[in-house]
Parts: structure tokens; C-alpha cells; sequence
């Protein structure tokens, strides 16, 4: 065992701090679904009272960039996972390797939101007051919803990517191993989180019909 | 002798302290600031409103002052207040804990407070704000100035609020000395604790809710706006989904002092410990389903109105509970009247009157005579002054000699408890009658008939100040002159007074270990 890892002071031992950070982590894992359940509570309401909006404007989205993007999401929560597996079997080089491959995927589903939003932008498909498309009226509470759903999704993305780096930094240090895997946990479960939003994001933006 | 105070000096060893016990004094006194600079501006809207027409300002200074007032009052005292100062300096040691579960993210947690704090107070430069502390849409988003700061500066206190819940709640779960069940916390630690679950649970909720509106002034994304199709009740919905829990994020911890208060100064066991400590669990738990009752009159259905008016009245069996828990308690004590004793006798006297016109504030035929009227003005500061503020400076008195080594003057602590007893209760009673007689609230003016009560409060408001103002000499005079405190003072039994006073950096010298009740003598 090459790594060693020495718990906070108020803590009896490593194991202690470890089942209290993931309590904790998992109490914040609340307070985002919480957060984003203001946002799902307010697209129930309006796609109740005005289901026209939300079929119309679902069509203007591009339901094979929606796919790509959450297969690229899955795939790289699975990576995310198996970064932890092999950090405990001591297998550094394929933990490290794993952490790259989830980084990667977090930034290809960047890349496509980049070509999906400035498509959008470019055509005038925009929230609210914003909305100026050509022939089609009354579709901008569609796009509020669109953007600040996927926006605040998409922050959490790059919030997810800066944590993987620094993940990604330290297991090049060889910070991790069979004895430590905390932040390793700690920022899977936040990625998956963050996977599992989009998982329901995916169907009630693009899949409405 | 070493101490958490000198153990390391220098401005930088406080602004960059993990310890526990420096981050709640960082607390007290940002809060304690806070509350100067918004009682100054509580004590200019008295002002104005003394006499008739224009007396010291426009009703536009009138209207921002307000808001400041109420945001300051609010987001930046009430609800760091407690929990933040006393729940950060005194759960630990209650729980025989080094600290709390993340010392890094409770230093964050003030900062973020402070960063709040300052965006919030740019909108005074950027042209004032003056929707009130609830930021109602469509007004919030058509008025044209600083709003957008203050919800953003609102926005990131909210998260200092979560993180801080979510810090106790760790804390207690996993830091209690050996030998704590739950059932040996002592009562403080259940009022945190239930306090905690509300912030986490709610705060999120008011955090989507001010970034849209955020989004909304940003990029008029219109889902609450009706101009675009939205709902501007919606917004109602979701910020009183979160600011009416927020109000026992205020008013939990504070009834948990006054547990405290109530059995170490009846030299008693604390009468009916079980049910106080669900009481705050059923407090917590009801108080999520309460918020359409500020909603009566904007257009929400019967049925809603009827089960929201129902389900608040709730509200008011635990909190009996407490109360006559509290009175049996003082029932074949050995009573001393100390200063934080005092306050929290005076609590009971005007949370009783604040809970009862509660009662009558969720009765729907009576809400919509007195909606909106300084009735609901006077109920909501009997509860926020009366119930928070109260127990708030008797907790300062309470745990000074603990925090700070020092015993205060008694007779300053009872001069001043006297005085702001006194102002405050003529400061809001007669509002009671302005508002039943239909005086609106939020105005810069009145009509003549209500001049006379007006003036009587404006009174009222300076002998308060006189009251706080006392308050800070006492504790000046208390850090500069005051006799060493012994390590228990008020020979009180939970643990924190089983250390030394001030307690060192580690708090106790070895880990204490339970084998009793919190309050058995």
C-alpha cells in the first residue's frame, strides 16, 4: 500500500471521515435535486397548460444530437465507476486512464450543446422575450424552459469536468489507492448526478411527442 | 492560560480560522453589524411614518429603505443569526465534538455570507431596490434598478444557509461523544438540528426561484412573467415554499436557547425532554406545508386556501407543547433571575401574543380582512424580534462568560433587557390596532386617524434602540472590565460547561463520555 491518508482532527480515524463526507455528499446530492425539482415542477405546470408549446418546440430540436449526447453520458458515468474499481485493486495506470476517458465524454457533450445552442441562437430559437423565429409565435416559454434546463445542467457539467481534472492531477500524484478512494466516490456520485438529470432532461425536452 | 482566543493572533489567523468556536465570533460580528446598519434603517421608517405626509423622506427612499431593512433583517440577521453564531460555537461543544464534520466548508459558508452580503449592498449604488424583501414578480422584474443585485447577493447567502445546514446535520450524525444517543442531545442541539434539515430542504427551492428571477430581469424568460404567458403566482408559490420554512430556520434554534435558558436557570430537569425534542421535528416537518397561507388572496382556489389555513393552525400544537413544557419546567424550580433568564421569560410572554395572532392570521375569513394591514406587521415582528432576537441577545449573555472568559454587568443585562422589553411591546401593540382599523402596510404615509398609534410606536422604536444600544455598551464593558468568568458560571449541566472558560482550541482536554441526561441534576 503506497498510499497513506491522514484523517482531520476531530475525526477518530480515516474510515470515520470517509461515512462522514459521503453523508454529507449525499445531503448536498438533495439540495441539487431539490434544486432542479423547482425547475421540473414549473415544466409540469406549463407543459399541463399549454402542451401545444412544448410538441411544437421539442420539434425544433435535433432528437440524434439529444441521443449522442446521453450515450456519451453513460458511458462515461461507467468509466467514472470503473476509475473507483480499479483504484481499489490497485490498478493506478487503468484508474487514471478510466478518469481521462470520463473527461473526454464530458467534453464531447459540451461540444455538441455548443453546435445545439448556437444553431438555436443562430435561428432566432430563443427564451422568452428573446424569441424571434420566422413563422412560428408564442414558442419562447418553450425555449426558457430549454435553456435555463439545460444551462443549469450544462454549468453542473463543467463543474463536474473541473472536479474530474483535479481528480485526474492527483491520481497522476498517485494520491489514490485500495486504502483511499474518497474523492474519487465523492465526485462519481456527484458525475452520476449530474448523468441521471440529463437522463430526464433528455425525453422531456427532446422525446415530448 | 491557553485559549481558542490566543491561541494564534492576527487579523489573518481569524479571517482564515477552521476552528469552529472563531468562525461563530466571525459570525457574531458580522451579524451584530448587520443589525446595527438594519435597525438604523428600521428606526428611520419609524421616523418617517411620526407624523402625517412627508416627514423625513419620499415615499421612493421610503420604499428602498424598506426593502433594505426587511432584506438585511432577513437573509443577513435572522436567519444566520442563530444557527450560525451559537449553533457553530456551542454544537460541538454540546455534542463533546473537536469541531463540526467540515471545518474548510464552514469557513466557506462565511464567506459566502460576506460575498452576499456585498452584492446585495451594490444595488444601493446601482439605484435601490424597492420590492420589499419578497421580490413579487411582475413588479420585481419590470422596476428599474439595483434589483438584480440584492436576489443575487440573496442567492449565494442561500447557499452559506445550506452549507451550514448541511454541515451540522454530518456533525450531529457522526461527531456526538461516546455514550450520546439522540436522546441525551441536549434540546439546543435538536432545535439545530431540525433547523438544519429546513435549510437543506429549502433553501434549493428559493435558490431556482431567485435565479430565474434572475434569468427573467436577464433575458425576459417570462415563467413568471403574464406578459409572456407565465405565472406570476408561481413565483409566490416557490418563494414562500421557501421563505415560510424559513421562518422556523428562525424561530427552531431560538426555541432551543430557550430550553437551555429555561432548565439551567430552574436549577431543573427539563420537563417533558421527549416532547420538546419531536416538537421541533414536527415543527420542521408541518412547516413545509403551510405556505399557500400567504397566498389567500392571490387567487388561489378554496380548497388550497382551506387546507393551507387548516395545517397552519397545526403549527400551533407543538409549538404549545413547547410552551407548556417550558412553563412546567420553571414549575418547583430554584428560579434566579439572571439577565438571559429574563429574556427568555420575555419570550414566552410575546411569542405567545406573536403564535396567537398567528391563529388568527390563518383563519381565512379573518386573513382577508386583515391582509396586508400593519396587523400582519406587528405578528410577523412578535415573532421574528420577539421570538428570535429575544432568545438571540439572551443567548449572548447566556454563553458570553463561556465564549469570552468574562462575566457582563448584571445590572447593564437587566437595564437593557427592561428597556427593549418595554420599547418593543410599545413599538408593535399598537400597530395591532392600526391594522385591524385597516391601516395598509408598505406605504410612506397615512391617513390622520391612525397618527396618534403611528406616533406611540415611533416612541416605542427609540426606546428599543436605547435597549440595543445598551446591549453593545454592556458587552464593551464586559470585554474591557469584567471579572473572570469560572468555567460555570450558571451551574449549568450540559457539556460545554464542563470545559474551560474560554475552551481551548480542542475544546475539551480529553473526550468527554456520556452516561446521562443533559439536564439531570
Amino acid at each position: 500500500m503506497n498510499v497513506k491518508h491522514h484523517a482531520a482532527h476531530h475525526f477518530r480515524d480515516a474510515s470515520h471521515e470517509a461515512s462522514a463526507s459521503k453523508l454529507g455528499l449525499w445531503i448536498f446530492l438533495c439540495t441539487e435535486i431539490l434544486m432542479f425539482g423547482g425547475l421540473f415542477v414549473a415544466y409540469a405546470i406549463y407543459h399541463n397548460q399549454y402542451p401545444e408549446i412544448f410538441l411544437a418546440g421539442s420539434k425544433f430540436l435535433d432528437w440524434k444530437l439529444g441521443s449522442l449526447n446521453t450515450l456519451v453520458l453513460l458511458l462515461s458515468s461507467f468509466t467514472m465507476a470503473l476509475s473507483i474499481y480499479y483504484a481499489q485493486k490497485e490498478k493506478l495506470t487503468y484508474s487514471t486512464m478510466c478518469l481521462w476517458i470520463t473527461f473526454l465524454c464530458g467534453v464531447i457533450f459540451m461540444v455538441v450543446k455548443y453546435f445545439e445552442y448556437s444553431h438555436k441562437i443562430h435561428d432566432g430559437l430563443l427564451p422568452g422575450e428573446l424569441f424571434s423565429h420566422a413563422g412560428s409565435e408564442n414558442l419562447g416559454l418553450y425555449f426558457s424552459f430549454y435553456f435555463s434546463m439545460t444551462g443549469l445542467h450544462g454549468s453542473h457539467v463543467l463543474a463536474g469536468l473541473a472536479l474530474i481534472f483535479w481528480l485526474i492531477i492527483r491520481s497522476h500524484k498517485k494520491h489514490f489507492g485500495p486504502g483511499y478512494v474518497l474523492p474519487l466516490e465523492c465526485v462519481g456520485l456527484f458525475w452520476h448526478l449530474v448523468d441521471l438529470i440529463w437522463i430526464y432532461l433528455f425525453p422531456l425536452l427532446y422525446l415530448v411527442e | 492560560m491557553k485559549n481558542y482566543l490566543n491561541e494564534k493572533t492576527g487579523l489573518w489567523s481569524w479571517l482564515s480560522t477552521l476552528d469552529h468556536k472563531r468562525i461563530g465570533l466571525l459570525y457574531l460580528f458580522s451579524v451584530l453589524t448587520f443589525f446595527f446598519i438594519g435597525g438604523i434603517f428600521a428606526l428611520l421608517l419609524r421616523l418617517e411614518l411620526f407624523t402625517v405626509g412627508e416627514t423625513i423622506m419620499g415615499p421612493e427612499a421610503y420604499n428602498q429603505i424598506m426593502t433594505l431593512h426587511g432584506v438585511m433583517m432577513v437573509f443577513m440577521v435572522i436567519i444566520p443569526g442563530v444557527p450560525a453564531i451559537f449553533g457553530n460555537f456551542f454544537l460541538p461543544l454540546q455534542i463533546g465534538a473537536k469541531d463540526v464534520a467540515f471545518p474548510r466548508l464552514n469557513l466557506l459558508s462565511w464567506y459566502l455570507l460576506m460575498t452576499g452580503a456585498l452584492v446585495a449592498i451594490v444595488s444601493v449604488v446601482t439605484g435601490g431596490v424597492d420590492t420589499g424583501w419578497t421580490f413579487y414578480t411582475p413588479y420585481s422584474i419590470r422596476t428599474d434598478n439595483g434589483t438584480i443585485w440584492v436576489v443575487v447577493g440573496a442567492f449565494i447567502m442561500g447557499f452559506s444557509s445550506i452549507l451550514t445546514g448541511l454541515n451540522f446535520i454530518v456533525t450531529v450524525h457522526k461527531l456526538r461523544a461516546p455514550g450520546m444517543g439522540f436522546f441525551k442531545m441536549p434540546l439546543f442541539v435538536w432545535g439545530i438540528y431540525s433547523t438544519a434539515v429546513i435549510q437543506v430542504l429549502a433553501t434549493p427551492v428559493l435558490a431556482i426561484t431567485l435565479l430565474l428571477l434572475t434569468l427573467e430581469r436577464m433575458f425576459g424568460i417570462g415563467i413568471f412573467d403574464p406578459k409572456l404567458g407565465g405565472d406570476p403566482v408561481l413565483f409566490q408559490h416557490f418563494f414562500w415554499f421557501y421563505s415560510h420554512p424559513a421562518v422556523y430556520i428562525m424561530i427552531l434554534p431560538a426555541m432551543g436557547i430557550v430550553s437551555e435558558l429555561m432548565a439551567t436557570f430552574s436549577r431543573n430537569n427539563i420537563f417533558g425532554y421527549k416532547a420538546i425534542a419531536f416538537s421541533s421535528v414536527g415543527i420542521a416537518l408541518v412547516s413545509f406545508f403551510v405556505w399557500g397561507h400567504h397566498m389567500f388572496v392571490s387567487g388561489q382556489s378554496d380548497a388550497a386556501n382551506f387546507l393551507f389555513s387548516i395545517i397552519t393552525m397545526l403549527v400551533g400544537v407543538p409549538t404549545a407543547i413547547k410552551v407548556f413544557n417550558w412553563v412546567s419546567t420553571m414549575y418547583k424550580g430554584s428560579l434566579s433571575f439572571e439577565t438571559p433568564f429574563l429574556y427568555a421569560l420575555g419570550f414566552i410572554f410575546v411569542f405567545l401574543i406573536g403564535g396567537m395572532t398567528g391563529i388568527v392570521l390563518a383563519t381565512l375569513a379573518l386573513d382577508v380582512h386583515v391582509h396586508d394591514t400593519y396587523y400582519v406587521v406587528a405578528h410577523f415582528h412578535y415573532v421574528m424580534v420577539g421570538g428570535t432576537l429575544f432568545p438571540l441577545v439572551g443567548a449572548i449573555f447566556y454563553w458570553f462568560p463561556k465564549m469570552f472568559g468574562k462575566m457582563y454587568s448584571e445590572l447593564l443585562g437587566r437595564t437593557a433587557f427592561a428597556l427593549i422589553f418595554l420599547g418593543f411591546n410599545v413599538t408593535f401593540f399598537p400597530l395591532f390596532f392600526a391594522g385591524t382599523q385597516g391601516m395598509p402596510r408598505r406605504y410612506y404615509d397615512y391617513i390622520k386617524p391612525y397618527e396618534t398609534l403611528n406616533q406611540i410606536s415611533t416612541v416605542g422604536s427609540w426606546l428599543i434602540s436605547a435597549g440595543f444600544l445598551l446591549v453593545l455598551i454592556a458587552i464593551i464593558h464586559s470585554l474591557l472590565k469584567g471579572k473572570k468568568a469560572p468555567d460555570n458560571p450558571w451551574d449549568g449541566r450540559t457539556l460545554e460547561w464542563q470545559t474551560q472558560s474560554p475552551p481551548i482550541h480542542e475544546n475539551f482536554e480529553k473526550q468527554p463520555e456520556v452516561t446521562r441526561g443533559p439536564y439531570e441534576r
